[in-house]
Order: structure tokens, then sequence, then C-alpha cells
């Protein structure tokens, strides 16, 4: 088999259970990898009408607080701090500047694509206090706590993390409580899964009766993961079912988790639209303290904090990262919101929602 | 941001590290979160970590869930 007869072939399947099941079926997908690729292949046309397959906060940058975006800008603005960061944050705007701005006006903001690269700054850099800007879910988030165990080993004191990392399961669970967004399963992040195993989203199927499935990448993984999601529907047999064997172990990476559970702990996040969840964010541990780059982040001032609220009220990223809205739907899209000038973060990151339906779903528009 | 890359394992360099290799570019990648790793995996690669042996695809562990699939589409073709 081809992987388009594989394709096809799982179309046909969805079609069949779809008609099957006789009422409309909303599915969430919660990684911006899979957002992208379902963009990319146009995936969300080919599918039955009455199948609604939207995007959730998959994606690390989208969901990062407008309050925790503007402390890592005044972290940059510090004298003798030099903020590493994944390329990603750099053009997300802030309230008067991004990253990017930061750096043009002379601050030390330096890309790096691994945290062993910003300590490797560190350790080059005596004079000045390397922070590190740790983004992203649980495939991520072993990485900084990689970096920062070898930092303790080798004592390197002016190596600090700011950690943003966030945590998946409590976002599903908060998704799974709300009664207005009638989701029936998720689509789960296949490399979230590779660290975590099945395990950790148990709970949606036992106390939600919500369909799960841990999927690929490729097309034909994406439309057989939204098949078998179907099935556990039509059968109302909701367990965590994994069609990514080749990259996700039943158990998930023992070792990850071992680094995650010595370098982090559990505390309450900020969500971009979603407010504060418990448990949803890693902050560093009590044995991590010192490499905690929280003393350095000045507070912000409150007329500050106003703006952010009269800012949010324009840019529509929470509501999209809930489902709650398309990014079509959203009244800057494709006005005063562009790839190349953005105004929110779901249009900023590339694996953001809006920018792969400005990517993708444009020529779909224009064609018709 | 999760994306992973597929990478081979070309040398194991010491504690933590190894040389690998995707579409002939080599680079130094982190093996801390999978010391198992050997030269020949195939691994997967984030941000600058292997975070999980890459295995030859599973057709008979997914093979009941295609069956299902083949049945289905049968009477529906796309």
């Amino acid at each position: 088999m081809t992987s388009l007869s594989r394709a096809q072939a799982c179309l046909g399947a969805i079609r069949e259970r779809q008609a099957s099941l006789k009422e409309p079926v909303l599915l969430m997908e919660v990684c911006g990898t899979h957002t992208m690729a379902i963009a990319r292949h146009a995936l969300k046309q080919l599918l039955p009408r009455e199948l609604s397959l939207v995007s959730g906060p998959g994606c690390p940058v989208c969901v990062t607080h407008q309050r925790d975006l503007e402390q890592a800008l005044a972290l940059a603005r510090q004298k003798g701090v030099l903020l590493a960061t994944y390329g990603d944050m750099l053009r997300v705007p802030g309230y008067a500047s991004s990253l990017q701005e930061e750096k043009a006006r002379g601050a030390s903001v330096r890309v790096v694509t691994s945290a062993m690269e910003a300590l490797e700054l560190a350790r080059n850099n005596g004079a000045q206090k390397t922070v590190f800007l740790g983004i992203g879910f649980e495939t991520t988030a072993p990485a900084t706590a990689a970096a920062l165990l070898r930092a303790r080993e080798e004592k390197i004191s002016n190596f600090f993390v700011h950690s943003l990392h966030k945590r998946v399961p409590p976002v599903l669970r908060f998704l799974a409580s709300q009664k207005d967004i009638p989701l029936r399963g998720f689509l789960l992040p296949g490399h979230v899964a590779t660290i975590l195993g099945e395990a950790p989203f148990a709970f949606l199927g036992e106390e939600y009766s919500l369909a799960s499935v841990i999927a690929g990448f490729e097309r034909e993984e994406i439309l057989l993961g939204i098949a078998a999601l179907l099935g556990q529907i039509l059968r109302k047999e909701f367990r965590v079912q994994n069609v990514y064997p080749q990259s996700v172990r039943s158990g998930g990476n023992p070792e990850a988790r071992k680094l995650m559970d010595e370098v982090f702990r559990p505390a309450r996040a900020l969500w971009r639209g979603l407010g504060e969840l418990d448990d949803s964010g890693l902050v560093l541990g009590e044995a991590y303290e010192a490499f905690d780059a929280s003393f350095l982040v000045p507070p912000l001032s409150e007329e500050l904090e106003e703006e952010h609220v009269q800012a949010r009220n324009l840019c529509r990223c929470g509501d999209i990262l809930l489902g709650r809205l398309a990014p079509r739907e959203c009244p800057l899209f494709g006005s005063s919101c562009t790839p190349v000038h953005p105004l929110g973060p779901c249009m900023v990151s590339g694996e953001g929602s809006c920018a792969a339906a400005w990517r993708y779903e444009k020529t779909f528009k224009g064609a018709n | 941001m999760c994306l992973a890359v597929p990478h081979r394992i070309i040398r194991l360099l010491g504690p933590g590290e190894a040389l690998a290799e995707v579409r002939g570019v080599r680079r130094h990648i982190r093996t801390e979160c999978l010391p198992s790793v050997e030269e020949g995996d195939t691994v997967l690669v984030h941000a600058g970590f292997a975070i999980e042996k890459v295995l030859p695809r599973q057709e008979e562990e997914l093979a009941s869930l295609w069956e299902e699939i083949y049945a289905l589409s049968e009477g529906n073709p796309s």
C-alpha cells in the first residue's frame, strides 16, 4: 500500500464511521506540528461536513501569556543579562517591543537551538548572567533539565533559567471540563506522548468519556488517528490508543521523565486565553533554586497590566486556542495581522493556528 | 515546536554526546534523555536531544486497526 492509498482508505473509513454516528462530532488536536501538517495536507477540507477538527493550545509560543512575554522582554533589557531563547519567541509582539526589537536596540538576546547551547553561552560569557528562556511542553522540558543538571555538576554560577515550561495533561483536563466546548475526543500530541507514554492521558476516557489517540505526523498517520477516534466514539470504548508505535512506547521515556522530575516541580501557570491552571507549569525545584531567574525579573507596572487587558481584546488568540473561534473569524486576521506583521502569537509562531490558516487555507479561499 | 526529526547515530562521542546524521548533514546531539542509544540506531531528535529510538514500522501492531479501516473503506471509496 502506498501512503496515498492508505490515506484514501482512512478517509473512506472516516466517512463511513461519521455517517454511522448520525451526529456532529468535534475533535481537537493539541500539537503545533499536527496543526501545520493538517493545514499543509488540507485535511480539514477533506473531512465530512459533520466532523470538525479544531486546533487547541498545542503551540508553546502561542500559549505563553502576555505577562510572561513582558517579563522576558524586561529581562532582556536588564544590564548584564544575556537572554538565550529558541527562535520561535523572537518576533512575538509585546506591548512596546519584541525580543527581536530589543536585540536591535542593543539588548543581549541570542537565539539557540538547544538548552545546551545556552549553557555554552554562559561558560563563554562569564561576566554576564545568561538566562535561558524555557519554553515548551514535556517534549522540550527534559532538555532544559539536562542543561541545569550539567550546570549544577559544573558549578556554573552565571546560568539561569526562566521556566515557562508547561504540562499538557492539565490543560487537556481543563478543556475536557469546559461545558461550552462539545469535544468528543483528542488527537494526542505524538512527541509529548513520546516522553509521557499513555498513562497520563487515561483520565480523558475514564473520567470524561472522551476518545483519545496518540498519532504521528504523516498524512495517513493523522487520518488513521481520526478514524480510530471515531471508532472509539462509535463503540463507546474510551481508552488511550497508540497509532504511532514506532516512536511512542506505552510507558514513554522514563529517563527523560527522571530528568524532569529531578529538576522541576509542577506549579500553577498562566496560559494565554485560558488563565491560571493548577499544576500546569514546571518551575525549578528546591535543589535548583539557585538557577531560577525569577529574582532577576522586575515586577510589571499596573499600567502595563492594564494595557495587556486592552491588547487582548483585539487579538483573539485566546478564543482560537480554545477552539471557540477559527483563525479566519478573528477581525484582525489577514488585515492588520499577517505573518509579516503579526499582532498575536498564533500568527507569529510558524506552527500557530493563524499562521497555518494564512499559509495554507488562503489559497483555498482564493480558489473558491 | 515539538517537531522531532529522525537522525541516525554515527558515533557515540562520550557521556551524553553523539554524532548523528540527517539527510547527509552531521551534527552533535545530546543523549542524556536516551542513555541506551547505540551506534546505528535511528533516534528522534528534538531541540538537540535524542528523545526516543525510532523502531521500524510495526505493521503487525496496527494490523487489526488497518484491517478495520480497509474493510470500512471498501464500501466507501474516496
